[in-house]
């Protein structure tokens, strides 16, 4: 179905935290059109400063992340043939800013936090010597991981940071792919078990995988990330086997 | 009005957080100065994450028979050997170590079957040398050195524009002056030195590869400084960017189709990149069909190939023109291009080399690439162009001002190779950074006159300050509009003479816009800043394309089709604002090192006996 030529009407939310409301638009569509070109229609004929954060609009740097009809997505990676088909007929498409960050304005959100995260995060350190070798099996188990754009869609989708807000003790799933990543490298020394434990909440997650749901890249966070770390932690901290060999010898974990 | 700011001092500041920006402030950080990012997007977003192919460093990994030597041979004749012979020589030398030295700070290449970094063939490299992840590199390379980033004590501004450099009176770069987007905040920064690493101007046409960062900012920023441009008529037409849907139109499809065996086609069904060898590519690449598809049999099984390349690997700017000239003489793609397929080399390969352009266009255009051809054309994808930068330290004519990357120029002369980007950023962003730190060192901390400060700020505030005016998103549109149609990938000297009286009108237009007075995320506002930046560097690349009588790389003139080789073959455009005038001078290239010419002949002969062993002539 060609939507050329097409009239369709938006709501859009504006403003900063203390004034915020949904604001009426109407554009007409052209071939092939996806929301981020809605946009920046809008921004060049009508509201040049309607606040929308984008870089490559290529799918690739996940900067365009809002919440389309109330589905998590990037914007420019959302054909309006597609949202226009589950819209119906005569009503606006909504368009919000992701909601689990603190508002700056109109779609723009305060995405900091994810990377004070990423900053407590003990990163790779290679040999000095550069005569590795490893092997594509090695490869492909961090390479998975590696696609994420940072996009933060699963951030803002997952339960314990949207509705619980616990932000100061867990670091969401996309600091966990991060992790998961790190523990996985073929390069990696580092032990973070006690901090995936601890510091970064882990136990939080109870395995909904509303994050690998939105994730746009395709990872399956739950499964290949958040599981495999989980069970690390187990492993360390309550196989009973361990624990019994802990208080036979007197060794104690690293905490 | 009192403008109101906040002051802050650094021993090195870098502009930009691509590849370059970061290995650069990682380089100075390292060297125990302080060191601070400003990037006007969020750290991990530059342009870099676009880049898909890989990163060109002879680690010999995938054909022992590579090395620096035919590196720096391809490379300078890719560049139809306008570049700077010692940046190529450096670039050559130090890429494998660059990359070698990504793994150790956590990227993971794609493996050879031997464990080691595999490596991809590209246009214009003799043998297979772009270590890749993929179709994504550039998101491993920004991500790898956004990691190391953090914990190298590199403060990092995130969301602020820079606006103007700082000098002093003697002439040194002091600093620069920036605003915060969030807050619209007014900062002033006093620097030792400053390092320029803002990327390209491909935002100024219409149909472009580059993210909404590609404004020549920094090309801008070092003009106004007193810094040079060189070579900005050559800007690098990437023969294949999306061209339908129109709303996608431009993004691009990587190279590595073609070095995974993608065939061009018309719409004849007719392989006509054979139709197209220039006489400098004469013999080097496959003249049938068979030997083609015998080359990428033996490629992709890992094998060293014992015939030639297909003619889909040459240079860009080769295949760009070639597409063109099907479009023009009736041969094209429904949609105005050329249909690229791989669909031969099945699913599971598609999906595992090129995985993020099968998602491209089954997402954007409902197009599965593993079934059906894509549909490709030109789109403006770099700039070769840019500031003047010393070979071994990268400063600028302005002492304190340096400039690497996308921004900088001479190692691509005329036309880039791909990969070659990727490698320039870590190399030179490497040697930017530490040869900024130390400048810097030493150096007393510079002091900023406030009445600078207050006239810089009022430039800044300009949109925000006017009561109405135009959209500047209008501007911003028409500009881009204007450039495709007359200065683009086939030009003449009327158009260009009316691309620049369009930007002078564009230049009073922008005086006037009006995009609300809120300073907080104004997107209007950035737009009017940037459009400053878009027609100073259109009107420099447009003014150094009709002064370059002939055709070379990256600059094809419909009215003067041929190379001229005794005189602009020897030429450089030199390019600076002088008393707020652009001007432009010709300069004579700086003639080869004996031991460099030495290694062009080596490898000249070299080349021409695998071809006559392949058989060619």
């Amino acid at each position: 179905m060609s939507l050329k030529g097409k009239k369709q009407s938006f709501k859009i939310q504006r403003g900063d935290l203390e004034n915020t409301s949904m604001v009426d638009f109407e554009i007409e569509l052209d071939e092939g059109m996806v929301v981020l070109d809605c946009i920046h229609k809008i921004q060049h004929e009508e509201q040049a400063d309607l606040a929308v954060r984008w870089n490559c609009k290529a799918g690739k740097c996940g900067s365009c992340s809002a919440e389309i009809n109330g589905k998590p997505k990037l914007m420019c990676m959302t054909r309006m043939s597609d949202v226009v088909s589950e819209t119906p007929e005569n009503s606006p498409i909504e368009i919000r800013p992701m909601k689990a960050f603190p508002l700056i304005k109109d779609l723009v959100t305060d995405v900091s936090w994810n990377y004070d995260v990423a900053q407590k995060i003990k990163p790779i350190n290679g040999p000095e010597e550069m005569n590795w070798e490893f092997n594509q099996m090695e490869a492909d188990r961090v390479q998975h991981f590696r696609e994420c754009i940072e996009c933060f869609l699963c951030q803002n989708t997952c339960h314990v940071l949207r509705d619980h807000e616990l932000f100061d003790d867990f670091a969401g799933p996309r600091n966990l792919v991060r992790l998961a990543q790190f523990e996985m490298h073929p390069l990696d020394t580092e032990d973070r078990i006690p901090e995936i434990k601890k510091e970064f909440g882990i136990e939080y997650c109870n395995i909904t995988k509303c994050c690998t749901e939105v994730c746009p890249a395709g990872i399956s966070i739950t499964d290949d990330a958040i599981i495999p770390l989980k069970e690390r932690v187990v492993d360390r901290y309550y196989d009973p086997i361990k624990m019994v060999w802990r208080k036979i010898t007197g060794k104690k974990l690293r905490t | 009005m009192t403008i109101k700011y906040q002051e802050h001092e650094f021993d090195v500041i870098v502009i930009g957080a691509g590849g370059a920006g970061l290995r650069a402030a990682i380089e100075a950080a390292r060297s125990g100065v302080k060191t601070a990012i400003i990037t006007k997007s969020l750290l991990g977003k530059a342009h870099t994450v676009m880049a898909e192919g890989g990163c060109a460093a002879s680690l010999q990994n995938a054909d022992p028979r590579d090395n620096w030597k035919v590196h720096f041979h391809d490379t300078m004749k890719g560049s139809k050997w306008l570049a700077n012979w010692r940046m190529a020589e450096l670039h050559a030398k130090e890429a494998p170590d660059r990359v070698r030295e990504l793994e150790q700070w956590g990227a993971v290449f794609d493996r050879t079957p031997e464990n080691l970094i595999n490596q991809r063939n590209f246009g214009g490299h003799t043998f297979p040398r772009l270590a890749h992840v993929g179709d994504a590199t550039g998101l491993e390379i920004i991500r790898t050195l956004q990691e190391k980033g953090i914990h190298s004590g590199i403060d990092v501004f995130m969301e602020y524009t820079v606006c103007e450099l700082f000098k002093d009176d003697e002439g040194n770069c002091t600093g620069c002056i920036a605003y915060n987007r969030v807050d619209g905040e007014i900062h002033s920064f006093s620097a030792k030195s400053v390092v320029l690493a803002t990327g390209g101007i491909t935002r100024c046409w219409s149909v472009c590869s580059g993210s909404w960062e590609y404004t020549g900012d920094g090309h801008a920023l070092a003009l106004m400084a007193g810094a040079e441009l060189r070579d900005m008529e050559f800007v690098q037409f990437h023969p294949t960017g999306m061209i339908w849907p129109p709303s996608v139109k431009g993004i691009l499809v990587t190279e590595g189709v073609r070095g995974e065996g993608g065939r061009l086609l018309n719409k004849e069904n007719e392989r006509f990149m054979f139709n197209y060898v220039p006489e400098m590519f004469a013999g080097d690449h496959a003249e049938t069909i068979e030997e083609s598809d015998q080359w990428v049999e033996e490629v992709v099984s890992g094998k060293l190939a014992t015939v030639r390349r297909p003619p889909e690997l040459l240079t860009r700017d080769v295949v760009a023109k070639a597409i063109n000239s099907e479009v023009k003489a009736g041969r094209g793609s429904p949609n105005g291009g050329a249909f690229l397929d791989i669909s031969h080399r099945g699913e599971e390969a598609i999906l595992k080399k090129l995985p993020s352009m099968h998602h491209q266009f089954k997402e954007l255009a409902g197009v599965d690439i593993s079934k059906e051809p894509m549909e490709v054309g030109p789109t403006a994808h770099y700039v070769m162009g840019g500031v003047r930068v010393d070979a071994e330290t990268q400063e600028t004519r302005v002492p304190g001002l340096f400039a690497c990357g996308e921004v900088a120029s001479g190692l691509h002369g005329a036309n880039r190779l791909g990969g070659n980007s990727l490698s320039d950023l870590i190399v030179f962003g490497k040697r930017a950074g530490e040869f900024a730190a130390k400048k810097s060192k030493g150096l007393e901390q510079p002091k900023i006159n406030e009445k600078v400060i207050i006239k810089a700020a009022e430039k800044m505030l300009a949109p925000v300050t006017n009561e109405e005016g135009e959209n500047p998103g209008k501007i911003y549109d028409e500009l881009r509009e204007m450039m495709q149609n007359n200065v683009g990938i086939i030009r003449t000297e009327d158009e260009m003479n009316f691309a620049m009286e369009k930007l002078n009108e564009f230049e009073e237009r922008q005086k006037n816009t009006f995009s609300g007075t809120s300073r907080i995320y104004n997107s209007g506002w950035h737009q009017a800043l940037d459009l400053i930046n878009m027609i100073l560097v259109s009107k420099a690349a447009t003014l150094a394309a009709l002064t370059r009588t002939e055709s070379r790389g990256g600059h094809t003139r419909d009215d003067f089709p041929t190379p001229d080789d005794d005189y602009w073959g020897q030429m450089l455009n030199i390019i600076s604002l002088e008393n707020g005038k652009l001007t432009i001078r010709q300069e004579e290239k700086e003639e080869m090192r004996d031991d460099l010419k030495q290694v062009i002949k080596e490898i000249k002969d070299l080349i021409k006996e695998r071809a006559a062993e392949q058989g060619g002539n």
